[in-house]
């Protein structure tokens, strides 16, 4: 009983961290129907920018947060201006392609620079403190990831639902062209939820530095295709359904690794993907609303 | 100008290609063309093969699929379990694969073709990776460590067959009917279907078809490069492929074998500079898409008629 | 007007597609013939490693010790009165780049080929080398079937390495546990997307068993994990007196944090792939105590010549070696080793010196060459102790 205990505080850190990713990727799909592949690199980018704060500047984990959020937010407005917007009216295929190589690109870019080798995060910048309630190992940094999680999730949706971009966003996701015509500025409204959701992903990028300690120039790839699969799972577009869904995927794993076979863990992630996929396209929170001819 | 009979036509193709042949054989077995340039012949014939099938499922069909390597690991695999665990000849090897990726095409794109755009892309990745991960697990293939000493069977003979194979089957397959119903397909889903087109049915006609052709191209990448183990054969092998057909042009063959060998002989080019080679793939990717989203081709075939054509016009 | 224009582009840009591909094989062509110009003088060496893709960080650290040991005897004054000449080239951490690179390397005239650094890519590179007669040095491909061909049992002829392989390493540490630790009940949980982690674990089990202990739990994890946490807490649920954790530092560094942090306290092992300065920074000192791993040397070994080699590598790089790099530059003396015997840079006579050299002594230690082209030397097992590598104890093959 103890060890399932365990496992569920174990399950429940991991997703907190695949909610935070998904959080990001759920928004911009929301509004612009884009998989936005390149979603964990800008998380990866986050992630140095925080350890580049940390250790060349020598700030202090709040700091560094908001410097790596910062630059991000401004990375994601470029690569919307730049990369996405010509091809708005493009086909879906197109986009996507588009997001695989801004991924890419920035994959190899950080390489180009910084070089293929992990990075440390200095253990300074968080002191690790371990609560051993009966038996049960509890850190705060558990504690940290799945209370930011939640906060922001929190705000998230009271931006979405209660502030006039909110609004325009929502209006945006729906019918660009009828927000157009109600004065929407699109173009503002778009580079504004990239502008979040990349936010998101580099406070994310941080955490995960902080969390397993490393930054590598390739390490936004595997959580950002888990958290991509939690957003498919929560229903994507649907906030809450993000943050749902990556703790369900969280739970999901540890019990695999826990109860099951470790090594089939990735191919019970991908797996629950497509049963999803086949079975509720539109994940546990979404509504069917039908094709339009 | 133009050429009238089409037999004639046929004729000076297969004159062309059996020039080209025995061109080529004639620089090896005269050793004109050292080990190093079979290799990168080796490579541009198999990428040639991958490009033009998965342009079949990407570019014809509309129906983006990211997990191209994982029915290239099936093949390989498949033959290699023929022809070095069971002793059977390269011939045996090559339909095995074949028959396996179609198979593993079909149990997995019937189920997923359903699925539109975005969202297959996303499964057939997924797909790729669990086929990667299971193959890992199969202590039967050596798990991780994949499998070693291959026997090299893969001469030129066969990479040339093999490829032009590829390209009859692929060319012959879009100018029939079956194929007019797979552009159809891409053009416009919903419309075709109203037009009384089984749209199922050809997506997943020419996804198997994709599939065995990759599975092809796995069985002579595994005889040809002495190892294959599960790793080789990630989704950034599936990447690959995929810069291969957007570059060349969603939608044509002759795109598709031009990008191939472009591709592989910057590969070649680049190879004391890795990082920019990645960046490269990357800013193909991006810029292609904004400017010029069909690919460089388009849907344009480079053929007879367009030489022709130019030569004609210039004179 | 406009849609002939186009064509027009059109055409130039795939004729500007062929030109690149005929330039790019002419460039590479014309590159050769120079290098041969000037080989009169220069020994060429093939250095082939991994400098991108999954294990770069092998490859890079391998070819600047290798780099390291080419720049010392250029300095003082080469062999057979002729200057090493490094030709590196960058395989991508993939086998069949491995292979393409070892035909262009061929083209150079190389004498040997240094790495790649995986047995995977080594295998590659493999057919080559032994169908030009060009002998390979592998650093750290520590798989058995490297230098054997497994079909036929024998002996690749042109196929060298300088690092122990993985049997050895697995003996050692299970060794280790049941005699020195006094381990009974051990749980395996092995890196098994890798042969080398499964490798590790195959032999530490069989002979764990035959010391009489017994193996509670097999797990596993894979390639760029983070998080152990799962899996740990079904291990503790086991109550082992040992683990065994036969993997690369990336992963098992933030595995042995997580694993204290569940309040693990057991002694774990591991294997060469431990080496790292990375593990300390990521996992901390607290958590590294009371855990073992067998290595080829210790960079805070204070035998002169090890210590003289790791202060030439950090004046030239700024960073301490690992064993990659031990092992690359190992590489190359052998070979120069290899060269001195021969009396001759000729690859063929090459090979055969190097199938008899007998108690060569490397930074890795005193090896000598068997039948199987492995090196015969002693391993160490290293201890962590408040963050500092400290030298347990050395074991004889």
């Amino acid at each position: 009983m103890l060890e399932f205990i365990q496992q569920l505080v174990n399950g429940l850190s991991l997703g907190a961290i695949y909610a935070l990713i998904a959080l990001g990727y759920t928004m911009v799909y929301g509004i612009i129907k884009l998989i936005n592949f390149a979603h964990g690199d800008i998380m990866m980018v986050g992630g140095f920018v925080g350890f580049f704060s940390l250790t060349v500047f020598k700030t202090n984990i709040v700091v560094a947060m908001i410097a790596a959020m910062l630059t991000c937010a401004i990375l994601g407005i470029l690569i919307e201006k730049v990369a996405y917007r010509p091809l708005r009216n493009s086909t879906r295929i197109a986009a996507l392609i588009t997001a695989i190589g801004v991924s890419f690109f920035l994959e190899y870019v950080t390489i180009f620079l910084l070089g293929p080798s992990q990075r440390v995060f200095p253990d300074t910048a968080f002191p690790i403190k371990a609560y051993n309630i009966a038996g049960l190992s509890i850190l705060n940094k558990d504690v940290f990831v799945v209370v930011s999680a939640v906060v922001l999730m929190l705000i998230l949706q009271y931006i979405i639902k209660w502030t006039k971009t909110g609004k325009a966003m929502r209006a945006v996701s729906l019918d660009q062209e009828a927000a157009v015509l109600m004065g929407i500025s699109v173009d503002k409204t778009i580079s504004i939820t990239f502008a979040i959701g990349s936010a998101l992903a580099a406070a994310a990028g941080v955490m995960y530095g902080v969390y397993y300690s490393t930054v590598n120039p390739l390490m936004g790839i595997i959580p950002g295709l888990k958290a991509f699969v939690a957003a498919v799972l929560g229903g994507i577009g649907i906030i809450p359904g993000a943050m749902v869904g990556g703790f369900v995927m969280g739970l999901l794993e540890t019990m695999v690794s826990g109860y099951g076979n470790s090594l089939y863990r990735d191919a019970v992630a991908f797996g629950v993907l497509i049963l999803i996929l086949l079975i509720k396209p539109t994940g546990l929170f979404g509504r069917d609303t039908g094709e339009k001819v | 100008m133009q050429i009238k009979s089409k037999f004639i036509r046929f004729c000076i193709d297969v004159l062309v290609l059996t020039a080209l042949f025995i061109l080529v054989q004639y620089f090896i077995t005269t050793g004109l063309l050292d080990q190093y340039y079979q290799i990168n012949l080796a490579s541009m014939c198999i990428n040639i093969i991958l490009a033009v099938s998965l342009n079949l499922i990407n570019g014809f069909t509309g129906q983006l699929s990211l997990g191209h390597a994982g029915f290239m690991a099936v093949g390989a695999y498949a033959s290699v379990v023929m022809t070095q665990m069971l002793g059977q000849p390269f011939i045996v090897g090559l339909i095995v694969a074949c028959l396996a990726a179609a198979l593993g095409g079909f149990i997995i794109g019937v189920p997923t073709l359903r699925l539109r755009g975005d969202y297959l892309a996303i499964a057939t990745l997924a797909l790729g990776e669990i086929i990667r991960v299971t193959l890992q697990n199969i202590d039967y293939v050596n798990g991780p460590a994949g499998i070693l000493g291959i026997t090299k069977m893969t001469t030129w003979p066969w990479l040339f067959g093999a490829t032009v194979f590829t390209v009859l089957v692929v060319v012959n397959l879009i100018n029939s009917s079956y194929g007019r119903a797979i552009i159809s397909v891409r053009e416009d889903e919903v419309a075709s279907e109203l037009m009384g087109i089984n749209t199922t049915k050809y997506k997943v006609m020419a996804f198997v078809i994709g599939a065995m052709l990759a599975g092809l191209a796995g069985a002579m990448y595994a005889h040809f490069f002495y190892i294959i183990k599960p790793d080789t054969f990630n989704f950034m092998k599936s990447f690959d492929i995929l810069v291969m057909v957007v570059l060349g042009g969603l939608g044509s063959t002759t795109g598709a074998i031009i990008a191939a060998l472009f591709i592989t002989a910057l590969t070649a080019v680049l190879q004391s500079f890795p990082a920019i080679r990645m960046i490269l793939y990357a800013l193909i990717l991006i810029i292609v898409m904004i400017y010029r989203p069909q690919g460089l081709m388009g849907n344009k075939e480079l053929s007879r008629q367009i030489f022709g054509r130019i030569w004609g016009g210039r004179k | 007007m406009k849609k002939n224009s186009r064509k027009k582009i059109a055409v130039l840009i795939i004729m500007a597609f062929m030109l690149a591909i005929v330039a790019g094989c002419g460039g590479e062509a014309k590159d050769t013939g120079d290098k041969a110009g000037d080989k009169a003088e220069m020994i060429n060496v093939g250095i082939n490693v991994e400098l991108s893709g999954g294990v770069a960080s092998y490859g890079t650290n391998a070819k600047d010790g290798a780099l390291l040991a080419i720049e010392q005897i250029n300095a003082s004054g080469g062999v057979l009165g002729m200057q090493l000449n490094p030709v590196v080239k960058d395989c991508k951490s993939t086998a069949d780049e491995a292979m393409s690179i070892s035909a262009a390397l061929v083209g150079e005239n190389i004498v040997a080929q240094i790495g790649p650094l995986t047995s995977g890519d080594v295998a590659g590179s493999t057919p080559i080398m032994m169908d030009n007669k060009i002998p390979l040095i592998a650093p750290a491909a520590t798989a058995s079937n490297v230098t054997v061909d497994d079909k036929t049992g024998k002996t690749n002829e042109y196929i060298f390495r300088v690092c122990f392989i993985d049997p050895f390493q697995g003996t050692l540490m299970a060794q280790f546990a049941a005699d020195n630790l006094k381990a009974k009940n051990a749980v395996i949980y092995a890196d098994t997307s890798t042969d080398y982690g499964k490798g590790l674990a195959e032999y530490f089990k069989k002979t764990f068993g035959e010391k009489g202990g017994t193996i509670v739990g097999e797990e596993g994890y894979v390639k760029d994990d983070r998080d152990f946490r799962a899996t740990l807490t079904k291990i503790k649920g086991m109550n082992p007196d040992f683990i065994y954790v036969p993997g690369y530092y990336q992963e098992v560094a933030p595995l042995i944090k997580q694993a204290r942090e569940l309040g693990i306290t057991v002694p774990i092992g591991g294997g060469d792939g431990w080496d790292s300065p990375d593990m300390v920074s990521v996992a901390g000192n607290e958590a590294l105590n009371n855990t073992y791993f067998t290595n080829h040397y210790s960079s805070q070994d204070t035998d002169p010549n090890i210590v003289k080699f790791v202060e030439a590598y950090k004046a030239k790089y700024n960073k301490e070696p690992d064993a990659f790099a031990a092992l690359g530059y190992d590489a190359i003396q052998l070979m120069v080793q290899g060269l001195k015997d021969a009396q001759a840079a000729d690859p063929v006579k090459l090979a055969a010196a190097l199938a008899k050299i007998k108690d060569f002594e490397g930074i890795t230690g005193k090896m000598s060459i068997d039948e199987k082209h492995n090196p015969v030397k002693a391993g160490v097992i290293i201890e962590f102790k408040d963050g500092a590598q400290v030298m347990n104890t050395r074991i004889q093959p």
